[in-house]
């Protein structure tokens, strides 16, 4: 693999991956003929994000001979890459970041002012693909509007705030602040704005509706988008689904996916009924509820340490740990807990065509590996 | 009850927002009296708030193009609520370019301050943005725990020297100390001084001027029979002058001290339409 950026675009490289940074702690990358996809999904798959930089983007794009490589690695590597923002701009000319699958390494090279070189060598692991599954096109609901107007509404908002509500109807959008339905809500400071539709570039609404969800995740995108001038779209449709936010042009597309609150308390799973054979349970797992999307996703990555206890298992929530249920009730008096506990997760589905995925087969490519060093050590020892 | 007041003045909205930044910069909680003419901040001295107290005077008519009240009863015409400044500061931050603010007395499911402001937007119909903050009425038998501070008898009064010298001096005496001596006599002499086992510190302020009490203050000496060299000091908490001094958003037109000797600290800012004042209580 052998990637070419230059001038201004390294630097909305460097903010697409610092975009990223505020969804998760893995930056997933993959190259594809359509262009390179930067994804990242956060630890209670309540938020995923996309760049997608098309050939175009590049001076130069070469996918790597092996059609189906990808690959994750902390994203905080990668952004100490990018670190400063300001000397990108003033120095660095071109950014090439290349494929060194013989020590594992990508190489990120940055060809500074004056001949200087910067290389850093980040080392990657192999990973089945990440993909949320989502569809623009069937939203119901569609507002696009100038950056402008979502960074000045989000102002009104404190920044510790995590759930937001919208609410649209014929010639209104409402956005409030979302709270929980506790003792302490009704000592809550309630803020709301109202705008009307004509604020927006593009309105549509096909019925009025009202979904909730994270605010945090998205400021990550407001600040990509303000900062390229770029117009917001945002997508969505009945509670429960995902709300879909896009940033596009001629040579990026940037898709932030927010799971939204659920009026009842499974969480929406339509499409389910295209993996049915993805309902078996990884071990970690006793979900005696519709997870099998959050089941998909698992099944599609290598266990690392996501069954960390990052959202309290509440009944209504997608994810429920083997512990004890001492340990539930105590994870749930936690009024710390991520916010998005009823929050439905987004499906996942693995990106190989093949559709059942047991919970062995997620070793696929380390076995791929594996079998390597087993023939290593047979060619010694023969 | 009813309460419904609204600003218009960019100016007036600002003013009155720098004064509730400054009261929630020295209080989480207190009460906001309502009458027909003022707006109080009060904070009365408990153990809760370390005995300090606060009262903060603001004439409505300098802020408020419309300013409706009916109080609880018609011959106690006010309305005590207590509420936590800095929900209205927060709701006062964004809206500061707004066209007008309302701020009325509302019922959603508890008793509630509610702010709204008309933003400029893009289009001809304005962004209104509103802020429920929740707050608590205070019953009439309580009112009496909340009346205006009189005016101790103090020992020396005298003004305070330029804020942002005082600050500077009290935030490196912080580090040394966490208590401070405040001394000054009616010869415009003011001394801080810290005393610890291993320094000492005294930083000196001269011709300060002492302001004229005349027959509104009471003194327990008049001037003429006091020694004006004599000093009258209070031993105070640095940190209760530090979040003082701190919180001020404005340089005020008047700032000046009473001391009680070895009992109180009283500060006093004056600024246009706004007093406020500051009891500190000394300690052993």
């Amino acid at each position: 693999m052998d990637c070419v950026a230059t001038g201004g675009n390294v630097k909305v490289l460097a903010k697409a991956i610092h975009s990223l940074s505020r969804i998760g702690e893995e930056l997933y990358l993959e190259p594809l003929e359509d262009g390179l996809a930067l994804r990242s999904v956060n630890s209670s798959r309540s938020a995923f994000a996309c760049f997608l930089l098309s050939p175009l983007f590049f001076q130069r794009y070469q996918t790597p001979s092996d059609q189906s490589f990808r690959c994750k690695m902390p994203i905080k590597s990668v952004q100490a890459v990018f670190k400063s923002l300001a000397s990108l701009d003033r120095s660095v000319e071109k950014c090439r970041i290349q494929l060194n699958s013989e020590k594992n390494r990508l190489t990120i090279t940055l060809h500074c002012k004056h001949g200087l070189l910067k290389t850093h060598n980040l080392s990657y692991q192999e990973c089945e693909g990440l993909q949320a599954v989502f569809d623009k096109e069937s939203c119901a609901n569609v507002l696009q509007a100038q950056p402008r107007l979502m960074v000045d509404t989000v102002l009104h908002f404190p920044p510790s705030l995590e759930e937001v509500n919208l609410s649209v109807s014929s010639d209104r959008v409402w956005l409030r602040n979302h709270v929980e339905d506790d003792a302490d809500s009704s000592r809550a400071m309630m803020t709301e704005l109202c705008l009307s539709s004509e604020e927006f570039d593009h309105f549509a609404v096909g019925s009025q509706t009202s979904v909730t969800f994270c605010l945090k995740e998205l400021r990550g995108l407001l600040v990509f988008a303000e900062s390229s001038g770029l117009p917001v779209s945002l997508y969505f449709d009945e509670p429960g689904s995902p709300v879909i936010l896009s940033v596009t042009d001629s040579v990026l597309e940037a898709n932030f996916v927010l799971a939204t609150l659920s009026e009842d308390s499974h969480p929406k799973n339509h499409v389910n009924t295209k993996h049915p054979d993805t309902e078996q349970p990884p071990d970690d797992f006793m979900s005696d509820d519709m997870d099998s999307f959050l089941i998909a996703m698992e099944t599609s990555e290598l266990p690392v340490p996501s069954h960390v206890p990052t959202s309290p298992p509440r009944p209504t929530s997608y994810r429920k740990h083997s512990f004890s249920e001492e340990e539930e009730e105590e994870e749930e008096a936690l009024a710390e807990g991520p916010p998005n506990k009823k929050f439905c997760s987004l499906f996942f589905g693995s990106v190989l065509p093949t559709p059942s995925h047991l919970p062995n087969q997620t070793m696929q490519s380390q076995e791929v590996l594996a079998s390597d060093s087993e023939d290593e050590n047979q060619t010694e020892t023969s | 009850m009813k309460f419904r007041a609204k600003i218009i003045d960019v100016g007036c909205l600002n003013h009155f927002t720098r004064v509730v930044n400054t009261v929630s910069r020295l209080t989480k909680a207190c009460v906001l009296r309502l009458t027909c003419d003022h707006l109080y901040f009060v904070l009365s001295g408990r153990v809760a708030s370390g005995g300090v107290s606060m009262w903060c005077e603001l004439s409505q008519g300098n802020f408020f193009d419309e300013f409706q009240l009916e109080g609880v009863s018609a011959d106690a015409n006010e309305i005590f609520l207590e509420v936590a400044p800095e929900n209205l500061s927060r709701a006062l931050k964004t809206a500061q370019n707004a066209k007008s603010v309302k701020i009325k007395l509302t019922k959603k499911s508890c008793p509630c301050l509610t702010l709204a402001a008309e933003l400029p937007s893009l289009s001809s119909v304005s962004r209104v943005v509103t802020h429920d903050i929740p707050v608590d009425v205070i019953p009439r038998r309580l009112w009496h725990d909340f009346r205006e501070p009189q005016m101790p008898d103090f020992d020396v009064s005298i003004y305070l020297p330029p804020l942002k010298t005082m600050k500077s001096v009290v935030d490196r005496m912080k580090n040394l100390s966490n208590y401070l001596v405040l001394e000054a006599n009616l010869n415009g002499e003011m001394n801080l001084k810290i005393d610890t086992d291993l320094v000492s510190v005294t930083t000196h302020f001269k011709e300060l001027g002492n302001p004229p009490w005349g027959d509104d203050g009471s003194q327990s000496s008049s001037p003429a029979h006091r020694d004006p060299d004599l000093m009258a000091e209070a031993r105070v908490e640095i940190r209760k002058l530090q979040q003082f001094l701190t919180g001020q958003q404005v340089n005020p037109s008047r700032a000046m001290c009473n001391i009680v000797d070895r009992r109180i600290l009283h500060l006093i800012f004056l600024h246009e339409d706004v007093s406020l004042q500051y009891f500190i209580p000394a300690v052993v």
